[in-house]
């Protein structure tokens, strides 16, 4: 295996995005600012939950941001496999609208074995979000 | 089978085979009555979390277990009407077999006026050893979540 070079996180993340064929399900996709990354679902018919409303599924709105997660870890962490996800507690705060959505991951500590994360999910505002996660994900070694 | 009963499993396979996610990961009703719910989802390539191992990714079972909770929730209540998920709280205890079909059981244990309770299992082979577990609160009516 050849030195990953640190300029090269943009690769391992959109690398690990085409590899999850559920991300590709999902139609999420990840954008890279420095070190910051933001998460983008745009709406698609296929994830509604609620038609009277319109309003993304509950389980979608949670795994976009369980999968925002796993993304930001995969620009941190180098290693070819999936990192585990240990637990989950999603926090609905606003229905989810029928409009993109988007996610910022904060990883509030990455350990040897644990990393601990949080993830705001937002539409219209970044200031009303829609859902928050707080989760821990084993990481993944290189062997 | 009694009316209630009939209107209950129309409701239920109205609400696991036309909602548009739950139609999308191709849900199918397993049970539903007694404030308990099960869905089965079906492996298939699209659904896969980690390329490795060919496992259905963790996403997918959150929907299924959420959707499950839902499922309770009307089975309790004998009709179908909006709840919304506030808190949804999931154990991930082992990853599923390669190209396993999951399933889950939800049971609404408590119900109030404006709040539903209700756990979660999901498993691949055996009930007894789940791959996932969840706790969740949803508030009744929809429409009116939490702003």
């Amino acid at each position: 295996m050849s030195e990953a070079p640190v300029l090269n996180a943009n690769d391992r993340l959109q690398g690990f995005l085409a590899s999850v064929p559920y991300i590709r399900f999902l139609g999420m996709r990840c954008e890279l600012a420095g070190d910051e990354m933001t998460a983008i679902l745009p709406f698609a018919p296929h994830l509604i939950g609620n038609t009277m409303l319109p309003a993304l599924h509950g389980g979608v709105i949670g795994a976009f941001l369980e999968m925002t997660a796993l993304a930001q870890l995969s620009v941190v962490q180098h290693t070819p496999k999936v990192h585990k996800t240990i637990d989950v507690t999603i926090e609905y705060l606003r229905p989810g609208r029928a409009l993109t959505t988007y996610a910022r991951a904060d990883l509030r500590k990455v350990g040897r074995r644990i990393a601990n994360v949080t993830v705001e999910a937002w539409q219209e505002a970044r200031g009303t979000p829609v859902a928050a996660l707080r989760g821990h994900f084993m990481l993944s070694s290189d062997e | 089978m009694d009316a209630p009963e009939d209107a209950i499993a129309d409701q239920a396979r109205h609400m696991v085979e036309t909602v548009p996610q739950a139609a999308a990961l191709g849900f199918r009703l397993i049970s539903v009555g007694d404030s308990r719910g099960s869905i089965l989802v079906p492996w298939r390539a699209e659904l896969v979390g980690d390329p490795a191992t060919d496992v259905i990714a963790s996403g997918v079972v959150t929907s299924l277990l959420d959707h499950c909770c839902g499922l309770a929730i009307n089975s309790s209540k004998g009709e179908r009407f909006p709840t919304a998920t506030l808190d949804l709280r999931i154990d991930y205890m082992r990853p599923a077999a390669p190209r396993a079909a999951i399933t889950a059981l939800a049971h609404c244990y408590k119900m109030t006026r404006s709040i539903a309770f209700v756990r979660a299992e999901a498993w691949d082979v055996d009930p007894a050893d789940p791959i996932a577990t969840a706790q969740a609160a949803f508030i009744l009516h929809g429409a009116s979540a939490p702003r």
